[in-house]
This record gives structure tokens, C-alpha cells and sequence, in this order.
């Protein structure tokens, strides 16, 4: 189904637009965050290049480091520089060796000096693992909980579904997950602890390490689900072209199932995207309850460490992952919602 | 949707002290709505939307019904088609439809009937009908519902009907969105899916109130077309008695919930004798008349019903209230039935022909 | 009050009992596209070179489709639009490109009443904030305090002066209109421009609604542009008709001559689309009734010449080619038709005929010729 008024001219240019917007929009969050952190060291009065060799180190090799890593250059060179070895790689040069970092190049980690992005793709298996499957899970089972608790609004399971989705938005998730790990894990031995380890090694060790992650995350999001899903329903039930398919003779069951559902889904579509754009970019808490190694992980660890080219190699990383959720929202409620019009 | 409160809730629990008159199956009319109440328990008091309301409508035939906004009209045609849901009203009295009874029916049965048998316009083209389905698909399902037939035929039939209400270049058109058409064409499209079936029973609530009077006058002479060529009865719901008096060959008025008059519209329009069919015509400003100084409004506003006046629920508003001691206040006037023409009012018949004739027909 | 800003047109007839005048008014909305870039790629020419004069005391009715331009052009003359071009002049003065703080003073003078009585009061505010409102924000003084004279005008309006601390949800739509129409009065305003104020309202509180601005013009000498699709309802309140079509105006005329002898075929359609609340005449009425084929042309890109030519059953050549002018074609009678509606075509049997001829013009989308 192409988008309203969907001549392929209109399509295409639709989404160059929406790919420009979206470039445009990542390279000012480039800007915002690199600027942010050029700047955090400075007000904290120390000298990056002082990170990155150690306290122990002679004022010689600071600012030989400095000069290898252009921290002596403004702001706007490093940027640029920055941005080059985004896009084509970069080579840092103090003289006697010259190291090439490939793009898109984040940098060196100042802790073990390898660099940024290898480490991040290492950790994003762990990250998808943990945010596909929590999606499958919320998305079914709130969309489900939203739609039987409409369904039967005002009775003992309406009230029952709100109660737990009201529980599971409020309660935090190192709580839960806590909990759940103390009684699975440690109590029960229903579940393996130690190391996450591979699907492909082991599908069942897999599956078992990220079994609690997936179903905390999913309660929490799964409650914003149903609550979402049952408002939306009760919105659209109440519509004049509901009452139109009732007045054709459909039943019950196809009203519901064809002509609400299709309403219902609609934003529920837009703020899934969202969602999973944002977790892909790493779910700092779940992941550092679980001990699961993603980018969550990754993140927390740098930024208790203060290494500063790993924070910004994954907030970029995870703006990335926002701006192309958000452009494939776009494309899709094209699809979904023939209104939408290409202007 | 409990299974077990289905029937019980369904059949209406008679709470009113006055039942109204019961009568054997009429095999002759095709449409036999009898006594038919509609009550809604809210949260404020029971409303009383719909509290006894009988009629009779033939093939080939159009009934109009008129009143004011909340006068029960909308309540009345969904009544029929069973769109109530059995959890939020309770419905009660009988509607035939060509001698089978629907209020008792199996909820199962009147689903088939309804889209088949039976179809409705619906007052607002572009809300009625689903945004994010083409106009064909619409029509499609309607037709798929009641016949067994593969989406290729159902979709010539989708073309075939938008071409017969006036769709230019239907087999284009019939895959474009609600929004994609005009207000017009839309109500065409809305028409078309309720004709899909070749219904007997055609439901038009307001068909042409959110159009203006250009398409509206489209729109009203295709509905007269397609009732001479298929010979459908017609149920036209209306505020407008200019609509009613194009299309109509009986009316019906209702007041709070009840009919207050009934009639060929010919009697209706030319001797009404209920005080709020004076009411009404008196508000209306026309066209086709001299002009007059001032409109004679209906003085109050309408009533609610939740606690309708009692007795004559228009007595609040009524100039002949009390007048010669009748019991306005106190007592229900029941629907006199005379030969053609049915009044619900306290003054005696002589009366209201002399009143109309020497207070209101000059001032008209 | 300076003379100078008077049109010629103006000026041609006598400009002392001219409330305002408009000429050549335009107001085109632009169509933009681009997310950063903004550009214009087009514009819906809402309202597109109008002229019309509004005598002071007077009730000006006008009509036309939905879309045609009324409420813009209700908006452009009552300054809550800046007119794109031509000229609004009210008591002689030039107000087509006031700015907001010039025409605070004028705010006084032209007040709007909408059609949808619910949605523009504040559901919030009590009844009296709601009328008093424009007392404190013009800073009014009044001689019994705001209260009073809150109070005053409710009673004007019909309403008890009770209600003062009622909010709008309590009221019924007629009583709400009310309350508009007494928020629009309280700064006793010369002219007002009423905005289908009684599309959403039920036969009988219509009619009071009707009444009570029929009795305030007569007490408090006010002036009415009144904007509406009901035929009926503009005939028996206006004193002249303006009929629209497709962001121009098509013919003006006193009330009667436009009712008895409309002269634009539009307004010939028009009139013979209005139902008839006659069941005896229903047969005569439909015989009669010219229906226009097609639907109606985008004001995005109109149709050149003669807008109206497109689903004119009377177009020739000429109407392609040439905007046909404005002409006064009897006292006060205004037309814009280079084939102007002949007293034969009026007749039963001359309607018969223009409904076969307007039943096959071809769709909207080809040009006829
Ligand atoms: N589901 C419901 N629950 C409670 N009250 C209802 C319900 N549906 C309708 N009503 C009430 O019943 C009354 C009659 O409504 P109805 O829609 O039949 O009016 P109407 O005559 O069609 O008016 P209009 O001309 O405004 O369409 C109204 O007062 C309305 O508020
Ligand atoms: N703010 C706006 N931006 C763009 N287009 C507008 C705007 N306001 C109105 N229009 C367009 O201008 C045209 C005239 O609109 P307007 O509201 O004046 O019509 P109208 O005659 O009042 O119609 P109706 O009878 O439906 O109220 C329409 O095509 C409308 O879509
Ligand atoms: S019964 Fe009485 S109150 Fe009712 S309409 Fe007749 S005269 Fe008026
Ligand atoms: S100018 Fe021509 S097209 Fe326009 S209304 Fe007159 S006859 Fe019709
Ligand atoms: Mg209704
Ligand atoms: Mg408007």
C-alpha cells in the first residue's frame, strides 16, 4: 500500500525529505553532545589528555598525548576532525608512530586504548538480544492486557490488569529485577546465573540469562502498553464508523478484530518504534541488574570510569538509533495512516 | 456480553405505569414498531430517550421524523437496527420486520438482518466511515458479509453501485480514501454501502445535515430515485421539516421521547394540531413566503430525560397549558387515533382545529 | 474622519451611510512545504478580489458553499485576518493593515459572534467573566461596576441576570448563543459580523436566537454582516444579499430582487436547491430544480474567466476568456455574468430547461465551450 496520493515522484521525494531531516538532525546532536563534552573536563579543571595517560604520568607525556590526539587544537578543528574520522577514518600522528583508526572512528578508549567502535559493535548482539526480545513480549502481552481489560471494561479483570499495569510502571526496575534474580536464580535455581553467553554458542544459556531481563523490561513497558492499547480502544469504540460496521451486519469479533484494531494500532505502531529506537541504544539499568554486557552495560562503566570517547561513542550511538527509529516511524505512519499527507 | 443476562436484560422490565396498547401481529405492514422503549441507566438517573413509540411503514413508502435535538430520533432508528448495546440500554415493546420480531430475536439473528435487510445512512459522511480503508473496501465488506462471493465480484458490485449514485469515473475513484472525497461524495459512497445489499429497510438519520443545500438537493433526489427504482422503505430522520416535506409521505413528530403527532405529511403540514407542531412551524423562517416581521419561537428550552414534566411532557413550553382546566400537568395525553391522524394533546379536536385555524394558520 | 482613503467606488455613491467598504479584497493562504526550508508552492486564494459596501443599520446577508470564502471574509472585515490585498475601510478609515495595537480601539466598534456556541466560551469561566471580559480588557469604565453592567446585558440578551456565576456548560445552546451575542454587545459595537450563528441550533431556538438579533438591531441600532447557508434564515433577517462563489462575488442584491429575480445562474441554482416546506409543491419544486453536476473547484487553482463556468449550463467562449465585472443591473443590483438570468428562465417552464441543461454539463474537470 503506498502512502495518499502515492505517485512514486511524491513517495521518493517523501523520503529524501524525511532521510535529509534526519541527517540534518544528526548532525546537530553531534554537534550538542561533542560540544558537552569538550566542555565537562574543562569546567572540572582537569586535562583530558590527563585521563586518558593516567595520574601517574610526567607533564611531558600529557601533552605529548595531547598533541596526538589534537586536544591542543579548539574546539571547532577537533570537531571537524571528529566528524572526518566519522565518516572516512583518521590517523593519529605524534612522530615516531602513526596509528590509522577506520571509520566511522569514536576515538580511543582512554581505560584500554582500543578503540570505540569495535568495543560497541562487541556489545550490541547483547543490547538486541535483550530489546527484541522484552519488544515481543511487552508488545503482545500489553497490547492483549489493553485489549481485554476495554473489553470488559468496568469488570473484575479490567480492574485487575489496570492495578498490575499501574504496579508496573511505578515499581523501579532494580527492585523487580532484584527480586526476580533473588528468587529465580538464587533461590530457586530456576535459571542460570554466571556469564551471558552467546545464542549461537548456546540457544538454552542464551535464552536463560536474558529470560528475567526480558520480562522486567517488558512489565514496565508492557504496562504503558496496555493502558495506552485500552484507552485507544475505549476512544475508538465509541467512533461513528464503528457504528457503521456494526450497521453493515459484521460481527462482534470483526468489528473489533478488523475495524478498532486498526485505529488501536496506529499510535501504538509510533510509540513502539520509539521505544525500541531508545532501548536499542542500551537499557543502562536492566543490563547492569542482570549483568548483562551490552551498551547499557558499556555506558555506565565508562562514565564511572570517566572514559570520555566511550560516553560519546555510545550517546551518539544511541541518538542514532533514535533518529532512525523516529524516520522509519515517519515512513511508516505514512503507510499506516493514508491522511498523513506528503506536504 | 455475559451469556447468561443476555435475554433477561434484553426484554424490557416494565417499571412505567403506563404500558402501552399491545396489539396481535399486523401481517400487513411491513415495518410494525410497537410501543418501543429505550431507557439508558446513567450515572444521573434513568433516560428515558425512547418511552413508547408505534408506527407502521410500507414498502415503496418514506416515514419522516422530526423533533428537536435529543428528542429521541437517533435512539429511535438504532432501536430498530439493534445497535444498542445490551449493557447500556434496555430496550423493550416490538419491531417487525416483515412479520419477524426483532426485539426478542437472537442478537445473532438481527445481525444478519441488519446491513441485509436492513441499512442505514448515517448523519456525518466523513466520520462514519473508517479512515483508513478505501471507499471500495468499505463497500466490499458490506456486500461480503451477506453474500458468498470472491472479492473480484464484490468489488464490481462496489463500482457498479458508486457509478449509480453519481460517482463520476467510479472505477478510479473506488480505490481512494474517505478523505480523498468531497462531503458530497462521500454521503454518495455512504448511500452506495447501504444499498450494496438491496436492503427493504432504508435508515437515513439526518442524511444531509452537514452538507449544503446544493448537494443536500443531490443528495435528497437520489434517495427518491433509488427508493422508486429498488421500492425500499424509506425511515428519513430529520430536524428539517423542509427535508421531511420533500421526501416524506407520513410524519411523525416527536417530542421528549414520545410521538406527539403523527400523519400524511400533507395533514401535518397543512392542519397540525399538537401545539408543538405549531411550534415548529411557526419557527421556521421560508423561502417560498412573504417575509414575516417576527418568527413565533417556542418559548423555553428542551426537556431533560431524566425528569421529563409530568403529564404533557411539553406542558413547560405549552401557550394552551391548563387552558379550560385540562389536566396538562398530570395526565400523559395518549395518541388519539382518528382516521389518519394521531394527536397527543388535551384540547379537544374541535378546539385545536378552531385554534390553528383563527390564532396560528394566519400568522404562518 | 478623513475622506481621503475613499475609493472612487466609494465615492460614487453617497459615502455618509457607508459603515465599510470593501474593495478588492484578497486573502490568499499560502500552501508551504519543506521542513527547513520553507517554501511557498502555491496559495488557496480564499477569498479573491471582493467588493461590497455595508450600509450603516443595515443587515447584510451572505451566503454561498461551504468553502466559497464567508468566514474568511468575516474574519478579513472584523481584523482578526490581515487582508493579503485590497482595501477595508470602516467609517472612512482605512483598517486593511492596522496593526493589533491601532486596532484596539476599532475592537470596540466591530465584534464577531461564531457558530458553534459551546466552543468559543471558556468552559471555565463563569458566565461573567465570559461577558465581562472585554470591559476589563478594553478597561471600560462603567458607571455601576462591571458587574452591573454584566448584568444589564444578559437581561438585553434574555438570560436572567442570575446566571451570572453559572458556567457555559449549564446553559442550553440557544442560552449559550445568548451568551455570545452578549459578550459580542457589551462594548456596544456598531457593526457585527455573526458567523453562522444559528447553523447549530434546533428550528425553535434558532428562531429565538433570530428574534433577538432582529430586536437588538432595532434598539441599539447596530449593523449585521450575517454569514449563513440557510436560504430562509438570510431572507427573513437581511436587508441585502451578497451570494459567493469560489472566493468572488457573484451578485448582490436587496433582499427581495434576489429572492424574486435572481440574475448569476449560481444564485438561479441556489434558490431552486432550497427545500420547500410544502409537501403540495413538492412536485413542481423538484421539476424545477436545477442541480449542478460536479463538485466544486479548488481555490487553490480556479477555473479561468468565469469562475462559476464549469458548472454553468449558460457558459460560452466569452466566460473562459474574460472575468466577467461586477454590474449594476437594476437599482442596486449587482452581477457578475456575462450571460446574466432572463425573466424567461424564470418561469416554470425556463427552470425545467436550465435543469436538463445543467444536468449535462460534463464534470467539473473538462471545460466546456
Ligand atoms: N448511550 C446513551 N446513554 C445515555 N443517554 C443517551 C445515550 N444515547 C442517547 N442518549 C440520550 O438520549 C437522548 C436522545 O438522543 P438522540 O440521539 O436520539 O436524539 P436525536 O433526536 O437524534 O437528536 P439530534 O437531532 O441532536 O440528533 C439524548 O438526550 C441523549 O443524550
Ligand atoms: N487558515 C487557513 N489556511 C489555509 N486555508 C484556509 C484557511 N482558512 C480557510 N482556508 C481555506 O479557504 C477557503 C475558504 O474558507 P472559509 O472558511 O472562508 O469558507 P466558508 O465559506 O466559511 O465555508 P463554510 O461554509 O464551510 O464555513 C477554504 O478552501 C478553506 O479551506
Ligand atoms: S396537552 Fe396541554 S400542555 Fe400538552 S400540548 Fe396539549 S395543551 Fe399543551
Ligand atoms: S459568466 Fe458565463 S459561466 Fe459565468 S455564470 Fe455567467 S454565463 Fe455562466
Ligand atoms: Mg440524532
Ligand atoms: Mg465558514
Amino acid at each position: 500500500m503506498a502512502p495518499a496520493g502515492g505517485r512514486p515522484m511524491d513517495v521518493i521525494n517523501y523520503i529524501l525529505r524525511r532521510v535529509l531531516t534526519s541527517v540534518v538532525l544528526m548532525i546537530i546532536i553531534s554537534m550538542v553532545t561533542f560540544g558537552v563534552f569538550f566542555m565537562v573536563p574543562k569546567l572540572a579543571g582537569t586535562n583530558p589528555a590527563e585521563l586518558y595517560v593516567g595520574k601517574q604520568a610526567t607533564p611531558a607525556d600529557v601533552a605529548a598525548t595531547a598533541r596526538k590526539l589534537g586536544l591542543d587544537q579548539p574546539v571547532t578543528v577537533q570537531y571537524a576532525r571528529f566528524v572526518k574520522g566519522l565518516v572516512a577514518g583518521r590517523d593519529f600522528d605524534d612522530g615516531p608512530n602513526k596509528t590509522h583508526c577506520d571509520a566511522p572512528c569514536f576515538g580511543y578508549s582512554f581505560r584500554n586504548d582500543r578503540p570505540v567502535w569495535p568495543l560497541l559493535l562487541d556489545r550490541l548482539p547483547v543490547t538486541i538480544s535483550l530489546a527484541i526480545g522484552a519488544a515481543i513480549i511487552w508488545l503482545i502481552g500489553g497490547v492483549l492486557a489493553g485489549v481485554i481489560s476495554a473489553l470488559r471494561r468496568g469488570g473484575a479483570l479490567d480492574r485487575t490488569v489496570m492495578v498490575l499495569a499501574l504496579a508496573g510502571v511505578s515499581l523501579p526496575i532494580y527492585f523487580t529485577g532484584l527480586l526476580a534474580q533473588l528468587v529465580f536464580v538464587h533461590t530457586l535455581h530456576w535459571l542460570p546465573g554466571g556469564e551471558y553467553v552467546n545464542f549461537a554458542d548456546d540457544p538454552a544459556g542464551w535464552a536463560g540469562k536474558l529470560f528475567l531481563g526480558w520480562v522486567t523490561l517488558a512489565l514496565l513497558y508492557a504496562a504503558t502498553y496496555a493502558r495506552l492499547t485500552r484507552a485507544q480502544m475505549l476512544e475508538t469504540v465509541g467512533e461513528d464508523y464503528i457504528r457503521t460496521a456494526r450497521a453493515k451486519g459484521l460481527r462482534e469479533r470483526t468489528v473489533i478484530a478488523k475495524h478498532v484494531m486498526r485505529s488501536v494500532l496506529t499510535p501504538i505502531v509510533t510509540i513502539f518504534g520509539l521505544d525500541i529506537g531508545s532501548l536499542l541504544g542500551g537499557a543502562i539499568l536492566t543490563e547492569s541488574v542482570f549483568g548483562l554486557p551490552g551498551i547499557g552495560r558499556l555506558s555506565i562503566d565508562a562514565v564511572n570510569t570517566k572514559d570520555l570517547p566511550v560516553v560519546l561513542g555510545v550517546t551518539l550511538f544511541g541518538a542514532l538509533f533514535i533518529v532512525l527509529a523516529n524516520f522509519i516511524v515517519d515512513l511508516l505512519y505514512a503507510v499506516i495512516d493514508p491522511r498523513v499527507r506528503l506536504g | 456480553m455475559k451469556g447468561a443476562h443476555m435475554s433477561s436484560t434484553n426484554s424490557f422490565t416494565t417499571t412505567d405505569p403506563v404500558p402501552g396498547p399491545r396489539r396481535g401481529p399486523d401481517p400487513t405492514a411491513f415495518l410494525d414498531v410497537r410501543d418501543l422503549r429505550i431507557h439508558f441507566p446513567t450515572d444521573d438517573g434513568l433516560v428515558k430517550a425512547v418511552d413508547g413509540i408505534s408506527f407502521t411503514l410500507e414498502r415503496g413508502r418514506t416515514l419522516g421524523i422530526v423533533g428537536e435535538s435529543g428528542s429521541g430520533k437517533s435512539v429511535t432508528s438504532l432501536g430498530i437496527l439493534g445497535l444498542h448495546q445490551r449493557e447500556h440500554a434496555r430496550v423493550g415493546g416490538e419491531v417487525w420486520l416483515d412479520g419477524e420480531e426483532l426485539i426478542s430475536a437472537s442478537p445473532e439473528r438481527v445481525r444478519q438482518l441488519r446491513g441485509q435487510r436492513m441499512a442505514m445512512i448515517f448523519q456525518d459522511p466523513l466520520t462514519a466511515m473508517h479512515p483508513y480503508f478505501t471507499v471500495g473496501a468499505q463497500i466490499v465488506e458490506a456486500y461480503r458479509v451477506h453474500h458468498r462471493v470472491s472479492k473480484a465480484v464484490a468489488r464490481k458490485r462496489a463500482v457498479d453501485l458508486l457509478g449509480r449514485v453519481g460517482i463520476p469515473q467510479p472505477a478510479k475513484r473506488v480505490d481512494d480514501y474517505p478523505h480523498q472525497f468531497s462531503g458530497g461524495m462521500r454521503q454518495r459512497a455512504m448511500i452506495a454501502m447501504a444499498l450494496v445489499n438491496n436492503p427493504d429497510l432504508l435508515i437515513a438519520d439526518e442524511p444531509t445535515t452537514a452538507l449544503d443545500v446544493t448537494v443536500q438537493a443531490q443528495i435528497l433526489d437520489l434517495i427518491r430515485d433509488l427508493q422508486e427504482e429498488f421500492g425500499s422503505a424509506v425511515l428519513m430522520i430529520t430536524h428539517d421539516l423542509g427535508v421531511v416535506a420533500e421526501l416524506a409521505d407520513d410524519i411523525l413528530v416527536m417530542y421528549g421521547g414520545r410521538c406527539v403527532e403523527e400523519g400524511s405529511a400533507q395533514t401535518l403540514f397543512r392542519r397540525p394540531e399538537h401545539p408543538y407542531a405549531w411550534g415548529l412551524l411557526g419557527s421556521m423562517p421560508r423561502v417560498d413566503r412573504e417575509n414575516r416581521d417576527r418568527l413565533i419561537p417556542i418559548k423555553g428550552t428542551p426537556p431533560s430525560l431524566i425528569n421529563l414534566p409530568s403529564g404533557c411532557a411539553f406542558h413547560p413550553r405549552c401557550p394552551y397549558q391548563g387552558r379550560d382546566g385540562i389536566p396538562c400537568r398530570t395526565e400523559v395525553p395518549s395518541l388519539a387515533q382518528g382516521s389518519d391522524h394521531g394527536v397527543a394533546c388535551h384540547i379537544a379536536p374541535a378546539e385545536r382545529r378552531r385554534i390553528f385555524a383563527e390564532d396560528i394558520a394566519p400568522a404562518l | 474622519m478623513s475622506t481621503t482613503t475613499s475609493t472612487e467606488r466609494a465615492a460614487a455613491r453617497p459615502a455618509t451611510d457607508d459603515l465599510l467598504q470593501v474593495t478588492g479584497l484578497e486573502k490568499h493562504f499560502p500552501i508551504t512545504r519543506g521542513a527547513f526550508i520553507r517554501r511557498t508552492v502555491g496559495a488557496v486564494r480564499a477569498v479573491d478580489g471582493i467588493d461590497f459596501t455595508v450600509r450603516s443599520g443595515e443587515t447584510l446577508g451572505l451566503v454561498g458553499e461551504s468553502g466559497c470564502g464567508k468566514s474568511t471574509t468575516g474574519r478579513l472585515i472584523s481584523r482578526l485576518l490581515e487582508p493579503t490585498g485590497g482595501k477595508v475601510v470602516f467609517e472612512g478609515r482605512d483598517i486593511s493593515h492596522l496593526s493589533n495595537r491601532e486596532m484596539r480601539p476599532l475592537r470596540r466598534e466591530v465584534q464577531m459572534i461564531f457558530q458553534d456556541p459551546y466552543s468559543s466560551l471558556n468552559p471555565r469561566h463563569t458566565v461573567g467573566t465570559i461577558v465581562g471580559a472585554p470591559f476589563r480588557v478594553q478597561d471600560i469604565p462603567t458607571s455601576q461596576g462591571v458587574k452591573r453592567a454584566v448584568q444589564d446585558l444578559l437581561k438585553l440578551v434574555g438570560l436572567n441576570p442570575e446566571h451570572y456565576n453559572r458556567y457555559p456548560h449549564e446553559f442550553s445552546g440557544g442560552q449559550r448563543q445568548r451568551i455570545g451575542i452578549a459578550r459580542a454587545l457589551a462594548l456596544r459595537p456598531k457593526l457585527i459580523v455573526a458567523d453562522e450563528p444559528v447553523s447549530a441550533l434546533d428550528v425553535s431556538i434558532q428562531a429565538q436566537v433570530v428574534n433577538l438579533l432582529g430586536d437588538l438591531q432595532r434598539e441599539l441600532n447596530l449593523t449585521y454582516v450575517f454569514i449563513a447557508h440557510d436560504l430562509s434564515v438570510v431572507k427573513h433577517i437581511s436587508d441585502r444579499v451578497a451570494v459567493m462563489y469560489l472566493g468572488k462575488i457573484v451578485e448582490v442584491a436587496p433582499r427581495d430582487a434576489l429572492y424574486a429575480t435572481p440574475m448569476h445562474p449560481y444564485t438561479l441554482a441556489l434558490l431552486s436547491a432550497v427545500p420547500v416546506p410544502d409537501p403540495d409543491r413538492r412536485d413542481r419544486a423538484q421539476r424545477e430544480r436545477i442541480l449542478l453536476t460536479g463538485d466544486v473547484p479548488s481555490p487553490i487553482d480556479p477555473p479561468s474567466g468565469c469562475r462559476f463556468r464549469t458548472r454553468c449550463w449558460k457558459a460560452r467562449e466569452l466566460c473562459e476568456r474574460e472575468v466577467p465585472p461586477l454590474r449594476e443591473l437594476a437599482t442596486g443590483h449587482v452581477v457578475a455574468c456575462h450571460f446574466p438570468v432572463e425573466e424567461a428562465e424564470r418561469t416554470p417552464g425556463g427552470r425545467a430547461a436550465a435543469q436538463q441543461a445543467a444536468a449535462s454539463v460534463p464534470p467539473a474537470t473538462t471545460t466546456p465551450v
